[in-house]
């Protein structure tokens, strides 16, 4: 199929004036209503930016603004809002092309913010706007068009015919906005895809033109159903076309900085990856067998963290089966360049049996979710279902652990044929997966129960088949209603918390701690532990400020970081962002009020929480399955581990006991040690014992919004 | 392929072809801004630094396809396309690809001969050699990715 821009029905459209980015920010942002299909521009105050920054915090300040407390994910008055932040958008650092996304959440009520890679922020930024709110619903099926050189917003009717899936919508989009061949790859697409219109797991793609594959690539802001946001306002797609990105598209202060400070970085990677995290021939599929060797791999729903069979999906396979040598930044200038592709896949099942693909990833959070955790060890098995995921529009961390979690059901016989609609749902059956998954696309069948997520399920069956209530509970890898990702927690009490103690739920966006916790044994006191889990995830929002990756402050190192006071931190690193910022701006930034800028964000989230009814300390525990093993054999594989913990930590003789007694001790012992984990955490955090933040806090801080400290304030008088 | 062959026994550091190179492309004479780098490295002796034309991991690397291989083989960066990321320069293995700073592109020899007119001693030339295995990595690379119709 091909698509003419001229043949499409033009509904409406806006010429605005073209502002120029002064010092990485444009002081604008855009709003766009479906519903009547206006489009507002609306000035940032410097309150606004003294006090939120940039990306996830003007975002979530948009969202505030826009929504209401009884707003739930489905209202017209939801927004999707797309955020840059003053860094996004330099060719020169790496990873600093990334677009933060926030909305209310489908599957947890609450914001969810999820940062992704592409084209599109950066091009919108370039076209004149730090942020777009998307908010009411079209009246039909629409196409959004922002073109930044002509300073037009244009909404089309999307033609009925129109694929619905990723990989074919964005790379007929952009041809069909792209003003000839060469134009290409000035076009960035935003869409989800069939899967999101019938499961609150929807993501969103963000395109990027790829020339040497001759073809659109995608990034996935994942996380939190924002896909199935889009598609419920009957948006189709959003579109940014730009021409003309150069060195100092943001006019930096100092741009020449700009250039020493990324070159430094381009050259350091260029020197240590390869005896580093190879990320350039991995990307984070280099964690595989890491992860593995420490019993961190999730497998077979969490239960275990490691497997014989695990060097099967290793790194080196994956090296083998990436395409090498290829600049796979996902922004134009990131040499770490971990966005890698496996080409000409050809795939075995669904509407594109047969046919070759570009796959992208997998990422070690596929690679691990729909691999090991599935107990699916053949790399062909995990690409097609990363191809279709993503195609699809489905997040694979909230499908890989809702089929696990659908798998372990399947074994303990709550599940069988006649409730799967014929889907043998045994560990290791890739192709039950993706049956399930084609079924979610075309909205029949098992998929769409399935669809629904581990929290819906997990009551579900109970309430269905009469599963038990409380192995339910245990076994649904998830909090406050998202998907855990891809890492074992049992055994680090502070990614527990890094993974519950959260805004939006358990991710590994804000903190990841177990090497330093568990391996390494440098936070062993709760208050080492509330420390960082108060420094780590201040630290790690601030990149969702800046619309920077996270990737190249860690997973590259200066060759001598080992030797500089709390190499966790990567002081070097730390340092290096502090200058960019500076170079950008023009304004100085000491490390505490960098925290400073993410810890006034990170509390006004947590009282966005507040606001619309959740932000409760009940609302923070793991389920118990990422806390300690919940089953007799599951303690019994590694009763070595356990028995020797219930004898030193707990202090209790294990000999005698009986597994099924000494499952209970350890479970009590863990349950009261998360406990007295948020209590410092909380009590670090300036936050009540119910994990809201005090008023008094809000104002030190100088998160002291009026409406933000009536939150706070009617929570804690007892109000909801 | 056509490059610039240094000769650096003969070079005597006089710098003629760095102010040549600099005032032909900056019309400035400043050595920070010249495609051939003259090093010193001991009494009397220099070595001479320009891009050799064969490696093209810049060819490689460039995210917007700004570095192409012109019909003679030369290595030439298309300004329009370039955002300045300086990856190029980064993977450079011998500092040849250049940038001044502040300016928005890098820039490098394109083996035009404007120095070798300006050194007395005859230390550079303009010379021909052939394709390489490596000077062709570039292109096999595209090759397993482009989409097939087209490969």
């Amino acid at each position: 199929m091909t698509l003419d821009r001229k043949d499409l029905k033009l509904l409406a459209e806006r010429r605005y004036e073209k502002g120029a980015v002064a010092k990485g920010y444009n002081m604008r942002t855009l709003h766009i209503d479906m519903g009547s299909r206006l489009a507002t521009e609306k000035t940032v105050s410097p309150e606004m930016k003294r006090k939120f920054v940039g990306g996830k915090g003007f975002g979530l300040k948009l969202l505030w603004d826009g929504t209401k407390a009884s707003t739930t994910w489905d209202s017209p008055e939801n927004e999707i809002v797309i955020a840059m932040g003053p860094i996004c958008g330099n060719t020169n650092y790496p990873g600093s092309g990334k677009s933060l996304v926030v909305s209310l959440s489908p599957m947890t009520g609450v914001p969810i913010d999820s940062n992704v890679g592409g084209y599109f922020g950066p091009y919108l930024k370039f076209s004149g706007f730090d942020a777009l709110e998307l908010q009411g619903k079209a009246a039909c099926e629409t196409i959004v068009f922002i073109d930044g050189n002509e300073g037009l917003i244009q909404f089309y009717e999307s033609p009925a015919d129109i694929p619905g899936d990723t990989h074919l919508l964005a790379e007929l989009l952009t041809h069909a906005f792209a003003r000839d061949e060469k134009d290409l790859q000035s076009v960035a697409v935003v869409s989800a895809g069939r899967g999101a219109d019938h499961s609150p797991m929807g993501l969103l793609n963000f395109s990027l033109y790829d020339k040497r594959r001759q073809g659109i690539r995608v990034k996935q802001a994942g996380r939190g159903g924002i896909g199935t946001v889009l598609r419920d306002k009957r948006i189709r797609a959003v579109i940014c076309r730009f021409k003309g990105v150069d060195q100092n598209s943001n006019d930096a202060a100092d741009p020449a900085a700009v250039q020493r400070i990324g070159l430094k970085l381009h050259r350091e990677i260029v020197k240590n990856d390869d005896l580093q995290c190879k990320m350039r021939k991995q990307g984070t599929a280099h964690l595989m067998e890491v992860m593995n060797d420490y019993d961190l791999l999730p497998t077979k729903n969490h239960k275990y963290g490691q497997d014989p069979k695990g060097p099967e999906i290793a790194s080196w396979v994956w090296e083998k089966l990436l395409s090498q040598d290829l600049p796979d930044g996902c922004w134009f200038g990131c040499t770490l360049a971990c966005a890698h592709a496996v080409d000409r896949f050809e795939l075995e099942t669904g509407p594109y049996k047969g046919q070759k693909v570009c796959v992208d990833g997998p990422e070690y959070e596929t690679a691990a979710g729909v691999g090991s955790n599935l107990y699916v060890y053949d790399p062909h098995g995990i690409l097609e279902i990363n191809f279709y995921c993503d195609t699809y529009g489905i997040d694979t961390i909230s499908f890989g652990t809702t089929v696990s979690f659908l798998m372990e059901a399947w074994e303990h016989g709550i599940l069988d044929k006649g409730k799967t609609d014929g889907i043998d749902l045994s560990w290791g059956n890739w192709k039950g997966a993706i049956q399930i998954l084609h079924d979610l696309a075309d909205g029949k069948r098992f998929g769409v129960l399935a669809g629904k997520g581990t929290k819906f399920l997990s009551q579900h069956f109970v309430k269905e088949y009469g599963a038990d209530a409380q192995f339910m509970k245990d076994i649904a890898l998830h909090g406050k209603g998202l998907e855990q990702s891809e890492y074992i927690s049992k055994e680090s009490l502070a990614q527990q918390g890094g993974y519950y103690l959260t805004n939006k739920g358990p991710q590994h966006d804000e903190a990841w701690l177990i090497f330093m916790d568990m391996v390494n044994n440098r936070i062993p006191s709760f208050e080492q532990k509330a420390e960082a889990l108060h420094y780590f995830p201040m630290f790690r929002t601030w990149f969702g400020l800046q619309g920077l990756c996270k990737l190249p402050w860690n997973d590259i190192e200066p060759a001598d970081n080992a030797k500089w006071g709390e190499p966790n931190k990567v002081p070097e690193h730390v340092a290096n962002y502090r200058e960019l910022y500076t170079a950008i701006t023009g304004e100085a930034l000491s490390p505490e009020e960098l925290i400073l800028q993410s810890e006034r964000v990170y509390n006004f989230q947590r009282t966005f929480n507040v606001r619309q009814g959740f932000g409760h300390r009940k609302d923070d525990y793991p389920p118990y399955r990422a806390m300690g093993p919940v089953l007799e054999d599951e303690y019994e594989a590694r009763a070595e581990r356990y028995d020797k913990q219930m004898k030193e930590k707990i202090g209790v003789d294990p000999a005698g006991k009986s597994v099924k007694e000494k499952v209970a001790i350890t479970r009590t012992h863990r349950m009261k040690q998360y406990d007295s984990l948020i209590d410092a955490v909380f009590k670090r955090r300036g936050w009540t014992n119910d994990g809201c933040p005090t008023p008094q806090h809000l104002r030190e801080i100088g998160m002291d919004l009026p409406e933000v400290l009536a939150v706070a304030e009617k929570r804690m008088a007892g109000g909801a | 392929m056509k490059y610039l062959k240094t000769n650096d026994e003969r070079c005597v550091g006089c710098m003629g072809c760095a102010s040549a190179c600099s005032r032909m492309y900056f019309k400035e004479d400043n050595p920070a801004k010249s495609r051939i780098q003259v090093n010193g490295i001991g009494k009397n002796a220099f070595h001479l630094i320009a891009c050799d034309q064969e490696c093209r991991k810049c060819v490689q690397e460039c995210p917007t396809q700004a570095l192409t291989v012109s019909k003679t083989g030369v290595v030439t960066l298309n300004r329009s396309l370039c955002v300045g990321c300086l990856a190029c320069v980064a993977v450079c293995p011998i500092e040849a690809m250049r940038y001044f700073p502040g300016d928005k592109n890098p820039f490098k020899c394109i083996a035009c001969g404007t120095c070798v007119k300006a050194c007395p001693k005859e230390a550079i030339e303009i010379a021909e050699k052939d394709e390489s295995d490596a000077s062709r990595a570039w292109e096999r690379i595209i090759a397993l990715v482009a989409k097939e119709e087209r490969a």
